[in-house]
């Protein structure tokens, strides 16, 4: 019974950990792009749903709160980011400041207290005889979808070729013709577009407040660094290892539950002791 | 009179109403619903009392005037602390009420001490808070007194009587004779002490204890935002009980999961975010059925003065006030009620005054102790017990609490109600 509850609950984390994983690799993935607004990215459309599914339906309101999250990713790549991306610690700091910004505006907007956002699918599911929240399997199958779409979309396609091309040999990539600026549009809004979907999968099961980003952050570089930066798989793999052994603490552990991020973290320093370079990543001589 | 004769006027009448205000100090997070029921609570008790002709001292009327001092606490302690101390240098502040995270409330005390500034506390637990200070260095810290809540300690044995009204529902709904229970605690210093002689409490044989059993503790981080698999885990043990200790946002997290996975443990506790007006909101009204220690209810006297209370503050701000709102309040009319007896504005004549307040409020009947903490119990303040019913707020405890051949118990109270997939779950 212990072990179907590590399992189901480590799963179902996985799926949740990974969807706010995703968007960030790929924007590092593609665009070479630390960007650390990432989660609060995530936050704003949260909040934007929050305020519209009331107003509107929820469909529309989620096809909106999906709106202003890639025009925001989208402007802050053109205002802020592509000025600056040669310098990536420069990038950081900036990244940084827009999520402090967009925290502080968010208070601004709607106090310090908690809300929350409609799930999708409300109730629960039994799968091993373990209480599953339905929303916490949508986030897992979202996760899943988005990866096996950015994949598709990267591997198989022209646009993804660019993409590819911009993000591995700049300069030969221009040789030929690809427009490094298009194609850094291209997966900021993308990165953009799976941090609105996390939004609108993982934010019912979170507290919604100005400040839910900063943990979110914390996973997610967690994941990604464990996982390969840039990385699909990796971060997926990442956000997995990182599910299972907070999960694993709860379970055998409960009166040191508290300690199960720092476990976590603790895996990832281990595993990154032993291959620097992450799961999935290419080794530091090989970046460069 | 010629220009100058009026100038010299003006310049004298302004002195003099300088002098007839006396300035308060109103602390907390205003970003966030603790500071600003804080300040909400200080506003109606200083118009009341502005308009009841101010503070009478020496013959003359002194008005008050609040400044709102926001700390940032919920963010930055030390944000805190120099918040204060400009508004005592800066704003030249006479008194300070307020505060609501404990570590931001420990730093700043210690400014107030440092300026040797009267400092009514209204939002923080903490035992060392007072405990340690006052009582070992009485000199320094003599300036701070705990109105609200009462501390700690206190707060454990009040949810220890909330948690045993709980199991004797269960005996008695469900016929379980040895509920189980689980101890879902967060990891904050104040509740470390407490886990083991709350556990020989429950399992110990009647009289002395519950005749429950224990299940297991867990202690998620009190920043935790996902208890799932705390709950899952509490669930396989087979608890029908949760007993929560829970101050931070692990309360909603709690709340939220506990409804949607419709755990079937029934709980009670404290969660503070479940004091909250604003809880079936920030849980998606999956909060339903939860249970916490409070220390005010919309609909329940505690003394005369806690419906016009509650009515004048949602008249006036549409909200539900939480604990800081009516703690503030009661603060205001403490300290007011302390100047008049010292008849002076000095400090060592008002903490005089202070130390022996018996003052009845909206909360209770306020007498500190010699830690300057208020006293709990029946006849002091004793706080409630209430449960999220049908999307109301609803008071179960005290009903019938036995204490020596006195049963206490306030009108309105309601017996605490099982959650219905808790019944189902458990129906013999």
């Amino acid at each position: 019974m212990v072990l179907a509850g590590v399992l189901v609950n480590g799963l179902v984390l996985s799926g949740i950990y990974g969807m706010l994983a995703l968007g960030f690799a790929l924007t590092y993935g593609v665009a070479r792009v630390l960007n650390l607004a990432h989660t609060a990215f995530y936050m704003v459309a949260a909040y934007t749903l929050f305020f519209l599914v009331g107003r509107v339906g929820f469909v529309e309101a989620a096809f909106l709160a999906t709106f202003v999250v890639v025009a925001l990713a989208l402007c802050a790549y053109r205002l802020l980011l592509e000025p600056l991306k040669q310098h990536e610690s420069t990038v950081l700091i900036v990244t940084i400041a827009l999520a402090l910004l967009l925290q502080e505006l968010l208070l601004l907007l709607f106090g310090g207290q908690f809300r929350s956002v409609p799930a999708l699918l409300p109730g629960f599911v039994e799968v091993l005889g373990v209480r599953v929240a339905q929303q916490a399997l949508l986030a897992l199958g979202f996760a899943a979808g988005v990866l096996l779409a950015t994949w598709l979309l990267i591997k198989g396609t022209r646009l993804g070729l660019r993409i590819r091309a911009a993000a591995q040999e700049q300069e030969a990539a221009e040789l030929v013709g690809i427009s490094l600026s298009g194609a850094g549009y291209w997966a900021v809004g993308l990165g953009g577009l799976t941090a609105a979907l996390a939004g609108l999968a993982v934010a019912p099961l979170a507290n919604l407040e100005p400040h839910m980003w900063s943990p979110s952050l914390l996973v997610v570089l967690a994941a990604v660094v464990l996982g390969g930066l840039g990385s699909l798989p990796g971060a997926l793999l990442g956000a997995s290892v990182l599910a299972f052994a907070e999960v694993l603490v709860v379970n055998l552990v409960p009166g040191g539950s508290f300690l199960r991020t720092t476990v976590a973290l603790l895996v990832m320093v281990i595993v990154l002791l032993l291959k620097p370079e992450g799961l999935f990543g290419t080794s530091f001589v090989e970046e460069r | 009179m010629n220009k100058w004769g009026v100038l010299v006027s003006l310049v004298l009448l302004s002195s003099s109403a300088w002098a007839q205000t006396i300035r308060i100090g109103v602390l907390g997070p205003m970003a966030y619903l603790q500071g600003r029921h804080t300040w909400y609570g200080a506003t109606l008790a200083a118009e009341e009392i502005n308009r009841a002709g101010g503070i009478q001292l020496n013959r003359r009327s002194y008005r008050i005037e609040l400044v709102r001092v926001d700390t940032n606490e919920m963010v930055s302690v030390p944000d805190a602390a120099t918040a204060v101390e400009r508004a005592i240098v800066a704003q030249r502040i006479d008194f300070l009420i307020g505060g609501f995270r404990s570590e931001a409330v420990l730093a700043m005390t210690e400014v107030a001490a440092e300026y040797r500034k009267i400092f009514l506390t209204t939002g923080s637990a903490a035992v060392g808070l007072t405990a340690g200070r006052v009582d070992q260095n009485y000199g320094r810290y003599k300036y701070i007194f705990r109105v609200s809540p009462y501390k700690a300690t206190d707060i454990i044995q009040t949810t220890l009587l909330q948690l045993g009204e709980v199991i004797q529902t269960l005996r008695q709904q469900l016929n379980i004779p040895q509920p189980k229970v689980a101890l879902l605690v967060e990891r904050v210093l104040a509740w470390d002490p407490v886990i083991e002689p709350a556990s020989r409490i429950i399992s110990a044989p009647p009289p002395q204890g519950y005749g429950a059993e224990v299940v297991g503790v867990w202690r998620p981080s009190a920043v935790a935002t996902d208890l799932t698999s705390e709950l899952t885990a509490i669930q396989r043990a087979g608890a029908q009980v949760i007993f929560t200790l829970l101050s931070g946002p692990a309360g909603t997290a709690f709340g939220r999961e506990w409804g949607r996975l419709k755990i079937p443990a029934a709980t009670v506790g404290a969660n503070v975010d479940a004091q909250q007006g604003t809880w079936l909101e920030a849980t998606s009204n999956l909060g339903n059925y939860v249970a916490t220690i409070n220390f005010i209810a919309p609909d329940i006297a505690i003394t005369p003065k806690t419906i016009p209370f509650v009515v004048n503050f949602r008249t006036r701000f549409r909200e539900i006030p939480i604990y800081t709102a009516s703690g503030t309040y009661d603060a205001l009319y403490i300290l007011a009620d302390a100047l008049k007896r010292a008849n002076s504005l000095e400090a060592d004549a008002v903490i005089e005054a202070l130390e022996t307040t018996d003052y009845v409020g909206v909360g209770g009947r306020y007498v500190f102790d010699k830690l300057h903490d208020v006293k709990w119990g029946p006849g002091y303040v004793t706080g409630i017990g209430v449960q999220w019913v049908d999307g109301r707020m609803v008071t179960f405890w005290p009903r019938n609490w036995r204490v020596g051949n006195q049963l206490v118990g306030y009108a309105g109270t309601r017996p605490y109600q099982l959650p219905p997939w808790v019944v189902e779950a458990w129906r013999r």
